[in-house]
C-alpha cells in the first residue's frame, strides 16, 4: 500500500499504465464560471441544497405548487395548488368552487360550442395557452398562472376558443 | 496446558460486554472464545447490509434477539441514488423468521419494507418489543395494522421519516386495548386523519409512554389533553403546532401543565413546523434540560442566542432551511448564530446547521470555543461560496474545526474549498470516521490526502469534486478498511473502476450509471456514480437492476 508520507506532490505515483502525471496540473474544477453555479442556483442540480426527500415533501410550504387564478368580472384573484390536482377535470371542480360557477370545462370538450368559459394558462414562455393540450404533468411543471375567461358575446356566432386567444396580449 | 474458565462463566463475563467492538475483539482470541461469544451474542449491527449475507450471519450467530441494518448508501437522501436500486428488507426478514423466533427488535434504515414484510414480522416473532424503520419505503398503513393487531408486547414502533403510503387512518384501532407496553411512539411521517380518540385511548393506557412525535396539526384542547395523559413524557414532537403560536398569551390555564412538562423535555424536534422566532423562543426558554433540539431557521440568530442563555445542556442542534430553493435569504439567520450556541452552551458536541454565509473567523470561533464537537455539518446553500468577508477559501475555517476538535467522528462540509483543506483533514482528523464532500478540491491531491491521512475513516461520500482515477488507486487497500466511498459526478473512469475491482477482490465495485452499459463507451470516460464497498458475501448480489454494473470473478463485466 502507498503511504502518502512528506512531499507527497512528488512520492504520488499510481496504478495506471502509461507514464507520469503531473498532479498540479490536474486541475479539472467542475464548476468552470458562472454558468454553473446559476444552474445550482437555480436548483437546477440534483439534490443541492442536500435537505433529504422526506423532509422536503413534508416541510409545510415545500412541494406545493400555488398559482394565481383570476376570474374576468372577479374583484380579486385567488390561488390554487396545482399538486393538490391529479388532472385538468379535478382542477376545473377545484376553480369551479373556487369561484362558484359551473361549466369552466366546457370549453375544453370536443366540439362543444355552448359554453361560458375559458380557461387559460401562462407558460413559461410567458404564452397564454388553452388548458388541456398537453399532459398534465407537463402542464404543472410550465404552469405559472391560470385565467377563467368570460367568452365574448358575439352576433349569433360561437367563437371558438382559438379566436379569442389571438387577441389576447401577453401582458395580463 | 492452561486451565480454562468453564463456558458458563466465560458466558456470564461476556455478558457485561455490550460494544460490537469489544464482542469481536473477544472473539478473536481463540476458537473456543469464538465459539462461546458467538451462541451468547444477541444484538448484532450490519452497516450494509450488502456486505454479508442473511446466511452468514444465522450461520454464525444463532441465538440473536436483536438486529439493526442499514441499506441505501447516504446520498439516497438526495435523490442521488436511483430508484430501484436495492436495499429490500425481504430477504434478510424471510431468513430471519425462520432462524430466530425469539427476535425481538429490529431496526432498518434506508432500506426498501414492503407489508408482505411487516406481516411477517409480525406473526413470526412471540416476543417482537421493537420496530424502528428510518427513512424506509415500501410499505402501507396495511403493514403497519398487521403490526398493531399482532405484536402483543410491542414497546416501540418509531417511523421516522420513512414514506408510508396512506390508505387509512384506521391501522391505530388496530392495537389491541390489551397492549399496555408503548413506551414509544413516532408516526410523524403518516399524513392522513388518524383517530385521535385512538390515539388518546391509546395514550392513556401507556404508562410507560416516553416518546411521542404526531403528524398533523393537533388542536389546542387535544394537545393539553394529551399531554396530560402522558406526565411522563421527555420527547415531544409536533409537525404543525399552528396552536402553539399565541399559546402562552391565549390559555394561561394550561401553563402549569406546560411547565412541568417542559421541564422534563430533552428532545424537541420543531423542524416541521412554521413557528416564529419570538414563540420558539418562549417554548425553548421553558425547556433548560434540553439536550436535543431540531428547528427550522426561523430561530434565527436572535433565537440561536436565547438558546444559548436558557439551554446549558444542550447537547444536540440541527437547524433546518425553511426555504432551501430561495434565491434571497428569507429569515435573519447567519453564521453568528452558530457562533453564539458554541460559546454558551458547553455540552454542545453534534451540530448540523444550514446558512448562507460562513467566514473563516467564525469556523476558527466555534472550533476555539467548542474543542469537544464530534459531530460538525456545515451547509452554506450556495455550494461554492467563499468567506463573504475575504472571499477567500474556507479551508483555514474548516482547518482550525479539525485541528481544535481532536474527537471529531463526523464531517460535512461546503463552501469554497481547495486542497489544502483536504491537508489539514489528513493531518488532523485522526478520529474522522465519515466525511461528506461536495463542489470541493481542485485534484486528485484533495482526495489522496484523506484517504491515506484520515485513519479512522469508515464512509466518505463524494459529489461533484474533479477526483479521479489516480487517487482512488493509490489508495485502493485503504478502501477495504471502510464500509464505503460513494462518488458521483466525479471523474473516475470506467477502466479505474475495472481496475479496482480486479485488485481487490474484496470490494464490490458498483458502477451506477443510467446511460446505457459501460463499456459501451470508450473506457475513460467518466461514470456517472461509483459506490465501492467491502463484503464478505459475493460480489454480485441478485437484485441488481440494470444501471448497476459490477465486475465478476472472472473479471467480466456482469450486470443483471
Amino acid at each position: 500500500m502507498e503511504k502518502g508520507g512528506g512531499g507527497l506532490e512528488t512520492e504520488l505515483r499510481l496504478g495506471l499504465p502509461g507514464g507520469e502525471v503531473d498532479m498540479k496540473n490536474e486541475k479539472k474544477r467542475v464548476f468552470e464560471g458562472c454558468e454553473d453555479r446559476a444552474a445550482v442556483c437555480k436548483n437546477q442540480v440534483v439534490g443541492w441544497p442536500p435537505v433529504a426527500v422526506f423532509r422536503r415533501k413534508n416541510s409545510f410550504n415545500e412541494g406545493k405548487m400555488y398559482v394565481k387564478v383570476s376570474m374576468d368580472g372577479a374583484p380579486f384573484l385567488r390561488k390554487v395548488d396545482l399538486t393538490m390536482h391529479k388532472g385538468y377535470s379535478d382542477l376545473v371542480r377545484a376553480l369551479e368552487d373556487l369561484f362558484g360557477c359551473f361549466g369552466i370545462g366546457e370549453a375544453l370538450k370536443e366540439d362543444e360550442e355552448n359554453y361560458e368559459f375559458v380557461p387559460i394558462y401562462e407558460d413559461k414562455d410567458g404564452d397564454w395557452m388553452l388548458l388541456g393540450d398537453v399532459p398534465w404533468e407537463m402542464f404543472a411543471e410550465s404552469c405559472k398562472r391560470l385565467r377563467v375567461m368570460k367568452k365574448v358575446e358575439a352576433n349569433g356566432v360561437g367563437l371558438h376558443a382559438k379566436d379569442l386567444l389571438k387577441g389576447l396580449s401577453k401582458e395580463d | 496446558m492452561a486451565y480454562s474458565f468453564p463456558e458458563e462463566v466465560l458466558e456470564h463475563v461476556f455478558s457485561f460486554l455490550s460494544s460490537d467492538r469489544d464482542r469481536n475483539a473477544v472473539s478473536l482470541v481463540c476458537k473456543s472464545w469464538y465459539d462461546i461469544e458467538r451462541w451468547c451474542r444477541r444484538r448484532v449491527f450490519v452497516g450494509n447490509c450488502y456486505a454479508v449475507s442473511p446466511e452468514i450471519v444465522i450461520r454464525r450467530f444463532p441465538e440473536l434477539r436483536a438486529v439493526e441494518m442499514k441499506g441505501k448508501p447516504h446520498f439516497a437522501d438526495f435523490n442521488l441514488v436511483p430508484e430501484g436500486w436495492g436495499a429490500c428488507a425481504y430477504p434478510w426478514i424471510a431468513a430471519m423468521a425462520e432462524a430466530y423466533p425469539f427476535l425481538e427488535e429490529i431496526r432498518l434504515k434506508r432500506m426498501v419494507v414492503t407489508d408482505e414484510s411487516l406481516e411477517l414480522i409480525s406473526k413470526s416473532y412471540k416476543n417482537f418489543k421493537v420496530l424502528v424503520l428510518t427513512s424506509c419505503e415500501g410499505f402501507t398503513t396495511d403493514g403497519l395494522a398487521s403490526i398493531a393487531a399482532n405484536c402483543r408486547h410491542l414497546r416501540e414502533l418509531d417511523l421516522r421519516e420513512s414514506e408510508v403510503e396512506d390508505l387509512s387512518g384506521h391501522w391505530l384501532s388496530h392495537f389491541p386495548d390489551s397492549c399496555t407496553s408503548l413506551v414509544s411512539l413516532n408516526m410523524s411521517c403518516l399524513g392522513s386523519e388518524v383517530s385521535f380518540s385512538a390515539l388518546e385511548r391509546l395514550v392513556a393506557r401507556s404508562p410507560n409512554l416516553r416518546t411521542l412525535r404526531l403528524n398533523r396539526a393537533v388542536p389546542l384542547e387535544r394537545l393539553a389533553n394529551l399531554i396530560r395523559r402522558a406526565p411522563q413524557l421527555v420527547e415531544l414532537a409536533c409537525k404543525q403546532l399552528k396552536a402553539l403560536s399565541g399559546f402562552w398569551d391565549v390559555v394561561p390555564s394550561y401553563l402549569p401543565a406546560m411547565y412541568s412538562v417542559c421541564s422534563g423535555i430533552t428532545s424537541l424536534n420543531l423542524s416541521y413546523a412554521a413557528i416564529p422566532s419570538s414563540d420558539l423562543v418562549k417554548l425553548i426558554s421553558q425547556c433548560q434540560n434540553l439536550q436535543r433540539l431540531w428547528v427550522l431557521d426561523y430561530i434565527e440568530d436572535s433565537g440561536l442566542e436565547a438558546l444559548a442563555a436558557s439551554c446549558k445542556d444542550l447537547q444536540e442542534l440541527r437547524v433546518f432551511p425553511s426555504d432551501p430553493f430561495g434565491a434571497e435569504p428569507n429569515v435573519s439567520l447567519t453564521e453568528q448564530g452558530l457562533v453564539s450556541v458554541s460559546e454558551g452552551c458547553p455540552k454542545l458536541e453534534s451540530v448540523l446547521y444550514f446558512c448562507r454565509q460562513m467566514s473563516n473567523a467564525a469556523l476558527i470561533a466555534i472550533a476555539k470555543n467548542r474543542p469537544n464537537f464530534i459531530r460538525f455539518r456545515l451547509c452554506i446553500i450556495d455550494p461554492q461560496a467563499p468567506d463573504y468577508l475575504t472571499l477567500e477559501p474556507l479551508d483555514a475555517g474548516f482547518g482550525a474545526i479539525v485541528e481544535n476538535c481532536k474527537e471529531l467522528r463526523r464531517l460535512s462540509m461546503t463552501g469554497l474549498l481547495t486542497d489544502r483543506v483536504f491537508k489539514y483533514i489528513g493531518s488532523h482528523a485522526k478520529k474522522l470516521e465519515m466525511l461528506s464532500i461536495a463542489f470541493a478540491g481542485d485534484s486528485d491531491l484533495g482526495l489522496h490526502h484523506v484517504l491515506s491521512g484520515c485513519d479512522s475513516l469508515r464512509k466518505l461520500e463524494i459529489r461533484d469534486c474533479p477526483f479521479g482515477d489516480k487517487a482512488l488507486l493509490a489508495n485502493a487497500a485503504k478502501l477495504e478498511t471502510m464500509r464505503s466511498l460513494w462518488m458521483s459526478s466525479c471523474s473516475v473512469s470506467f477502466g479505474a473502476c475495472k481496475l479496482l475491482a480486479q485488485k481487490m477482490p474484496r470490494l464490490n465495485v458498483e458502477v451506477i450509471d443510467e446511460r446505457g452499459p459501460p463499456d459501451s463507451r470508450p473506457e475513460d470516460c467518466s461514470v456517472e456514480r461509483v459506490y465501492v464497498y467491502r463484503t464478505v458475501a459475493s460480489r454480485r448480489r441478485l437484485d441488481m437492476p440494470d444501471f448497476v454494473w459490477t465486475l465478476d470473478e472472472d473479471s467480466s463485466l456482469r450486470y443483471s
